[in-house]
């Protein structure tokens, strides 16, 4: 799972109000080499919860991303890059999703999260 | 047995090892499933501008659907109920991020970040109770709001469905506009049995000229691409059988049996190589009455 991913998810359980962003825990990090597409890190940056990003990318090791990130910074070729790895190259392999609010864990098996709910969460 | 797979066992069971492994093997399943996706981004109809986007797959199984998304640059993210599938996907290496969750619970998705979604023959489970605590319309508005809440503003959701009667079809749609979706069916190739594919084109937003329904394909006497469309796309015109209309015009169809038609057969009966009577100008003539 990508941290694009994961700066999407949120948890969906009954009664919580903020479910956003979720934690992580990590048993295994891969990185896979994807393609440098400009436009679409242009289109998605003002999507992205920057500071779920950050955090999320520190558990995960990567700790290059600066504090806070506007627009003008899309211009640099360097922040630019860094954005892109942390988005979409790097990979939570094992390791499990945690509710920020209940602390209900969702695990992560072969980079897939398991966010099925039991019956009393729906 | 029947064989709509959605009458024999609840998703994450019917989709087990075996049946996973023929979203591998079969040929035949992975270009219908290809096809489908083709036409459900086209349907999408994402802005031309050659920006990648964010999209959603709702039901991605073996991620036969994600690869025509990535094929065309997109980024994806697939949710599917079923482990079996989501490994199958996993062997086949698919791009896109996969999330094992169901759509009935609701997506656990932000509020407006996806460009666009997609499904492909998925959104007809929600109709099934398959567990006691499953009620189909808590499910199915579950399923739309969440999806209404995570699209951005003006973002289209193609759903392809294959709902088993009218009532599941007017069920499935009228919860999506209850939660907000304008929209409406498009139908491709209405006449034919097998190649019959409908699409849910389901837009963010008000209605607007924009999101009006576009057309289905087929839907005017132009046939399919490909070997089945060979028998029942021929007969556009419905035929009604001839005892069911009056008497004046039926006599009247009798008569249009014309020059033509009597040409056209003595052209047929030549290229057997019988005799026939060269053409002149009496050649399908009406006899005078006093005859």
């Amino acid at each position: 799972m990508r941290l694009l991913t994961h700066n999407m998810l949120s948890s969906n359980i009954k009664g919580v109000t903020n479910g956003f962003p979720l934690l992580i825990e990590v048993e295994k990090v891969v990185e896979k080499q994807v393609d440098f597409n400009e436009d679409f890190l242009r289109n998605m940056f003002p999507k992205i919860e920057w500071k779920a990003l950050v955090e999320a990318s520190r558990t995960m090791g990567y700790t290059e991303l600066p504090e806070n990130a506007e627009s003008s910074m899309l211009d640099s070729d360097e922040f630019l890059r860094k954005f892109h790895h942390a988005l979409i190259e790097l990979h939570l392999e094992e390791g499990a999703l945690v509710c920020p609010e209940t602390g209900r864990k969702f695990p992560v098996n072969k980079g897939i999260p398991n966010m099925l709910l039991h019956e009393d969460e729906v | 047995m029947t064989s709509r797979p959605e009458l024999q066992a609840p998703p994450e069971i019917f989709y087990n090892d075996d049946e996973a492994r023929k979203y591998t093997s079969s040929s035949r399943i992975i270009e219908i499933q290809a096809k489908l996706s083709e036409r459900a981004l086209e349907l999408l109809a994402l802005p031309n501008d050659g920006v990648h986007r964010l999209l959603l797959d709702i039901g991605c199984g073996s991620g036969l659907s994600g690869e025509t998304l990535t094929e065309n640059g997109h980024q994806w993210i697939g949710l599917d109920i079923s482990q079996s599938m989501l490994d199958v996907a996993l062997e086949r290496e698919v791009e896109g991020d996969l999330v094992l969750g169901d759509m009935g619970q609701g997506l656990d998705l932000r509020t407006g970040v996806i460009d666009g979604a997609i499904s492909i023959s998925a959104v007809q489970w929600l109709c099934n109770a398959d567990k006691s605590s499953h009620e189909p319309r808590i499910r199915l508005k579950a399923f739309f709001g969440s999806l209404y809440r995570s699209l951005a503003r003006g973002a289209r959701a193609v759903l392809q469905v294959y709902p088993e009667n009218l009532a599941q079809r007017e069920l499935i749609l009228s919860f999506a506009m209850r939660a907000g979706f304008s929209g409406g069916v498009v139908v491709d190739f209405p006449h034919s049995t097998k190649s019959r594919k409908e699409y849910l084109v389901l837009t963010c937003g008000p209605p607007s000229l924009s999101s009006a329904a576009p057309r289905g394909k087929g839907e005017d006497g132009e046939s399919c691409s490909d070997e089945d469309s060979s028998g029942d796309e021929d007969n556009q015109s419905v035929c009604v059988s001839d005892r069911h209309r009056p008497r004046k015009k039926q006599k009247l169809n009798k008569k249009m049996k014309g020059r033509e038609w009597v040409l056209r057969k003595k052209e047929q009966r030549r290229r057997k190589g019988t005799a026939v009577p060269a053409d002149t100008k009496y050649t399908a003539r009406k006899r005078k009455a006093r005859f």
